[in-house]
């Protein structure tokens, strides 16, 4: 008996003593309980370092729009995924969708044996709340707040858990073999898709390009903020990854390994890769390489080595940078660098889970690297396309109708003057004077 | 020598930049202030209380120009920062003694263009 499984075992004694654990399913395992409610706490706590990012990227006029529309969103997201996303996730049905379990009671369906339904639905729905955080920041600066909620209810009732029935809830693509562990797609990929589309509807911000069509930067109004916000996120990370293994084994250190491995691979690289571009390590980059390398190991983190770990995360933090500069070419303005974070390195790191996956960690997978051929890369591939495309287009769909409804978009002057006071009737740095045009 | 004093509504400012830039007018200080005119102050609403604002943010333009660009200036800013309402702003302008380019030590109408 290794120290690991003796802890755990002198643990399961501690808590087998008190009384109030007396489970009435006895498969409940209390120090998995535990386990998943405190990854769960901090996936709950990514949403502030959500806030933060996008708020700091942002600049100061919208910065009470942008964090209200974080903070609203949770609240939407965990009560749309209550009483509607958690039983088409998670509810018997077809592999298309699930059909019970709706308005989530003692009775719901649990596909986690070991732990108690409430507990699996608290974790589930912090991430589903995830996947809204990631569309505020791709859409800021320029959404109308009511549009955004409206967009965010549906995104948690319909779009996320439709991709998340069919690989996490016993749908089509996990029968195929499918293997995304924490969600580079269904989370990441999932919000990057939707938030792609309404970017799309939405335009650019004025400003964002010259007369003559050249990119203008528009630059963040809190760095410190941005970074805080980072922190955060990347602290929430070690509950997201290591704690969608759903109970406390030995896989959960290699999984929260693998997870900072690739971060700080990102961060190595994309600080690099922005210093050979600009000649400066840019901060805002830096940031979102360390983004970059914990959403592409997302999918993988359980299935690979250490080493494979760094070199996703170092082809993620090139991949960041290069997106970012990729999507402002096309037009496509993401104030926050978003699409290019959750969307292309959600992608990138389901499919290096057809090409690292090491067999024997969690199952018997192998990549490409590892003899495993091209039939794992192939099946990564379909996943990526086959909760894409649905993805992007119930929500170009949903956006669409919203812009044909009640409008996208604020008005010119609301926009040059700030969503703060336009939308929000309230300034977040009051008694401080800041420009609120670009000068 | 005018110095020409704008003070205009912070929407415009991306206008009237524009306008000026059109007219060929490149040179320019701006700061933010704030400042009542006939505007009547707008409301916002914190914790629940409402309550309203009278001195309002207001961005006030510095231009100094020769003669011959009085005309232009003026109707760039007017061109840029008008919409008809109320709270569009006033310029002013100030007849200016000299003027010194710090760096070469030149004086007067050749400083300012």
């Amino acid at each position: 008996m290794n120290k690991f499984t003796k802890s755990r075992v002198m643990l399961l004694i501690v808590c087998a003593h008190v009384p109030l654990f007396a489970a009435n399913n006895s498969s409940i395992n209390l120090i998995d309980t535990l386990w998943i409610l405190v990854a769960a706490f901090l996936v709950f706590f990514m949403n502030a370092g959500f806030a933060f990012v996008e708020a700091g990227f942002c600049r100061a006029k919208n910065a009470t729009n942008i964090l209200g529309k974080n903070f609203s969103v949770f609240a939407i997201a965990i009560l749309a995924f209550w009483a509607l996303g958690y039983g088409i996730m998670f509810g018997e049905g077809t592999g298309i969708i699930g059909m019970n379990s709706f308005f989530v009671g003692e009775s719901a369906h649990n596909p986690a044996s070991n732990l108690p339904v409430f507990a699996f639905f608290f974790f589930q729905a912090a991430f589903a709340a995830a996947g809204c955080s990631i569309i505020s920041g791709a859409v800021a600066e320029r959404i109308k707040f009511g549009a955004f909620l409206l967009f965010g209810t549906f995104m948690v009732a319909i779009i996320y858990p439709l991709g998340g029935h069919w690989v996490w809830g016993g749908g089509w693509l996990s029968r195929l073999g499918f293997h995304d562990f924490a969600g580079s797609t269904v989370v990441h990929s999932v919000g990057g898709w939707a938030a792609l589309a309404g970017v799309m509807l939405l335009g650019a911000r004025i400003g964002k390009y010259n007369s003559d069509g050249g990119v203008k930067a528009i630059v963040g109004h809190s760095i410190p903020l941005a970074t805080l916000g980072g922190f955060i996120l990347w602290l929430g990370w070690f509950g997201f990854n290591p704690g969608s293994q759903l109970a406390l084994d030995h896989n959960v250190p290699r999984i929260a390994l693998t997870t900072g491995l690739a971060s700080c691979a990102g961060i190595i690289s994309a600080m690099t890769t922005a210093r050979l571009l600009s000649g400066k390590p840019d901060l805002s980059m830096i940031i979102n390489g360390c983004l970059a390398g914990l959403v592409a190991i997302t999918a993988p983190c359980a299935v690979v080595s250490p080493p494979g770990s760094i070199i996703i995360g170092v082809i993620a933090g090139i991949l960041v940078v290069f997106a970012v500069l990729f999507f402002d070419k096309l037009k496509i303005d993401d104030p926050v660098g978003a699409l290019a974070v959750h969307l292309v390195n959600g992608v990138w790191g389901t499919i290096a889970v057809g090409l690292f996956a090491v067999p024997g960690y969690t199952g018997d997978m192998a990549g490409l690297f590892y003899g495993g051929g091209l039939r794992q890369l192939g099946i990564q591939i379909i996943g990526v396309a086959g909760v894409g495309i649905p993805a992007f287009l119930l929500a170009l769909a949903f956006w669409f109708l919203l812009k044909s409804t009640i409008g996208l978009r604020v008005g010119r002057e609301e926009e040059i003057g700030g969503l703060d006071i336009g939308e929000m009737g309230m300034e977040a740095y009051n008694g401080f004077q800041i420009f609120t045009t670009e000068n | 020598m005018k110095l020409i004093i704008a003070v205009i509504q912070p929407t415009k400012l991306p206008d009237v930049k524009k306008a000026l830039l059109d007219a060929e007018v490149h040179k320019m200080t701006v700061t933010n202030v704030i400042g009542a005119g006939q505007q009547a102050g707008y409301t916002e609403s914190y914790r629940g209380n409402i309550f309203e604002v009278n001195l309002l943010k207001k961005v006030r333009l510095e231009i100094a120009v020769n003669e011959e660009f009085v005309e232009p200036t003026i109707n760039a800013v007017i061109k840029g920062a008008r919409t008809g309402s109320i709270g569009d702003g006033k310029i002013f302008v100030l007849d200016l003694p000299q003027c010194i380019r710090i760096r070469t030590g030149e004086q007067g109408t050749e400083a300012i263009g």
